[in-house]
C-alpha cells in the first residue's frame, strides 16, 4: 500500500474527512469583542470562545490577538496572554488558564459512557517565555469527571507543535442538549490548590481540583511572562491530523452562536423596532440575529437610543435589556427594552443608535 | 463572575428577567437555566442573596 492510501486508511478509520475539528475558532481568526485588554476579568472573553480564568494574581492578565504565529502553517493569529506584574510568591488559589466549553450536543460523537467511548488527540501550537511542563485537562461538567495530561515547552519563546491523547471514558454520557458539558482547559500556571493532589495523568476520575494540574510551572512568577496558543483541534482518534482551517465566514458564523455585538453607524443604522408597552416604561422589541443563538442570551447595552415613529423621534437610555422571546431554530429575539416614560403603549416605533455611540452585545455564552 | 445587585424585571406583573451588575457591568439576564450569567446568579442566591423584586 502507498503512504498516501496508508494515510487515507488511517484517517478513514478514525473520523470524519471534514469537521473533524470540534474546536470553534481554533486558529484565533474571530475577535469580536475587540482584539487587545490590558484587563481581562475572570471568567471573560476576548478572543471569540476562548474564556480566561484567574484567580489571586498579583498583576492583571492582559489579553491580546497577535500576529506572532508559527511560521508556514497557515495560521494569521494567535491569542497572546501576558501579565503587567509577576507574582511575588505563588499562593494556592494562584490560578491562570484557557478554555474552551463545549455543548453536549455536539460530542456526542465521543460516545462518552459507552463502552465505545472514543480517544480524544488535541493537538495545538504553543509558545511561551518559561520553558517548563504546562497541563492539558479535559472536564466532563455533566458527571464532575477530570483528565489531564502534560507536555512540555523545550524552549522558551519558540513556537512548538504539542500532540496530547486522552483515552476514551466509558463512564458517565454528555448531556443531548445545549449546555455546558465539557471543558478544554489550557493550564498556564497554577498554585498547589490545583497541583497538591495525585495528577489525573491521563486517567479519568471525579472531579477534584487538587488533581488537575502537574505542577507549578512558575509562569506566573516569571519576569514579563507571555503564552501564545493557536492552532488548536479538538478530534476523536489517536492521531492529530493537519489542523483543519476553515473560512473566517464559517468561524465567525460559529463564533456568533455564543456572541454578537450589534452596533450603530454615524448613519444611525435601524438597531430594533417594536412598540411601546408597559404603561409607558418599555419598548417591546425584536431584532435579528446573525444566527440563532444557543441559549437565551444576556443582553448588556450602551449608550443611547432614538425611538423613531412616523413622526417624531425620542431620545432615552434603557436601564436594561433583557431577552423575553429566544428560540433555538429562530434569528430573530425578542427584547424587552426598560425605558420609563418614553413610549406610549402599542405605538410602533424602530430603535436607532445614537450616531455611533450605540452597542449591544448579545451574549449565550457557556 | 462578581454579581453585586440583581433586580427582577417584570412585565405585565411578570417577572420575565433580572437586571444585574456583574462584573462591574449591567446586563439584562433571562430567566434561562441554560443561560451562563443566570445560573451564576442562582448560585449567588443560594450563597444567601437576594434579587430584589422588581419595580
Amino acid at each position: 500500500m502507498s503512504k498516501a492510501a496508508e494515510l487515507a486508511a488511517l484517517i478513514g478509520s478514525q473520523t470524519a474527512l471534514s469537521n473533524r475539528n470540534l474546536i470553534i475558532n481554533g486558529a484565533m481568526q474571530v475577535w469580536q469583542r475587540g482584539t487587545s485588554t490590558d484587563t481581562i476579568s475572570n471568567g471573560g472573553y476576548l478572543c471569540d470562545r476562548w474564556r480566561i480564568n484567574h484567580s489571586g494574581t498579583d498583576g492583571n492578565v492582559d489579553v491580546d490577538r497577535s500576529t506572532d504565529v508559527p511560521a508556514g502553517k497557515g495560521f494569521g493569529f494567535s491569542q497572546k496572554i501576558s501579565m503587567d506584574a509577576s507574582e511575588s510568591s505563588l499562593d494556592a488559589s494562584d490560578q491562570i488558564r484557557v478554555i474552551q466549553r463545549i455543548e453536549g450536543q455536539n460530542l456526542q460523537s465521543l460516545k462518552k459512557g459507552t463502552s465505545s467511548a472514543e480517544l480524544v488527540t488535541i493537538s495545538f501550537y504553543v509558545k511561551s517565555s518559561v520553558a517548563a511542563t504546562y497541563t492539558v485537562n479535559i472536564r466532563d461538567e455533566d458527571n464532575d469527571r477530570d483528565n489531564s495530561k502534560t507536555y512540555t515547552i523545550d524552549s522558551a519563546n519558540t513556537w512548538e507543535f504539542k500532540s496530547i491523547t486522552f483515552t476514551g471514558d466509558t463512564t458517565g454520557a454528555l448531556d443531548n442538549d445545549n449546555g455546558r458539558s465539557f471543558d478544554l482547559n489550557f493550564w498556564i500556571d497554577a498554585g498547589t490548590g490545583f497541583t497538591s493532589g495525585t495528577f489525573y495523568n491521563g486517567t479519568w476520575a471525579a472531579g477534584d481540583n487538587t488533581k488537575k494540574v502537574s505542577a507549578t510551572t512558575g509562569w506566573l512568577e516569571s519576569t514579563s511572562p507571555e503564552w501564545y496558543i493557536t492552532g488548536v483541534q479538538m478530534e476523536i482518534g489517536e492521531q492529530a491530523t493537519p489542523f483543519e482551517h476553515r473560512s473566517f465566514a464559517d468561524e465567525l458564523r460559529r463564533c456568533q452562536r455564543y456572541y454578537f455585538r450589534m452596533t450603530d453607524n454615524t448613519s444611525q443604522s435601524s438597531i430594533m423596532y417594536g412598540r411601546g408597552g408597559g404603561g409607558g416604561t418599555a419598548i417591546v422589541a425584536a431584532a435579528p440575529m446573525p444566527v440563532p443563538l444557543r441559549a437565551s442570551p444576556t443582553i448588556t447595552t450602551t449608550g443611547a437610543y432614538h425611538a423613531s415613529d412616523h413622526n417624531s423621534r425620542t431620545s432615552f437610555t434603557p436601564s436594561s435589556i433583557v431577552a423575553s422571546g429566544w428560540h433555538y431554530q429562530s434569528v430573530n429575539l425578542g427584547m424587552y427594552v426598560a425605558a420609563s416614560s418614553t413610549i406610549t403603549d402599542d405605538d410602533r416605533v424602530c430603535l436607532i443608535g445614537g450616531n455611533g455611540a450605540t452597542t449591544l452585545e448579545i451574549s449565550a455564552e457557556l | 463572575m462578581i454579581i453585586t445587585e440583581a433586580k427582577y424585571v417584570a412585565l405585565d406583573g411578570k417577572n420575565i428577567g433580572i437586571r444585574a451588575i456583574i462584573n462591574g457591568q449591567t446586563m439584562g439576564v433571562p430567566l434561562d437555566p441554560a443561560n451562563a450569567e443566570y445560573a451564576a446568579i442562582l448560585e449567588w442566591v443560594a450563597e444567601g442573596n437576594t434579587i430584589q423584586d422588581a419595580d
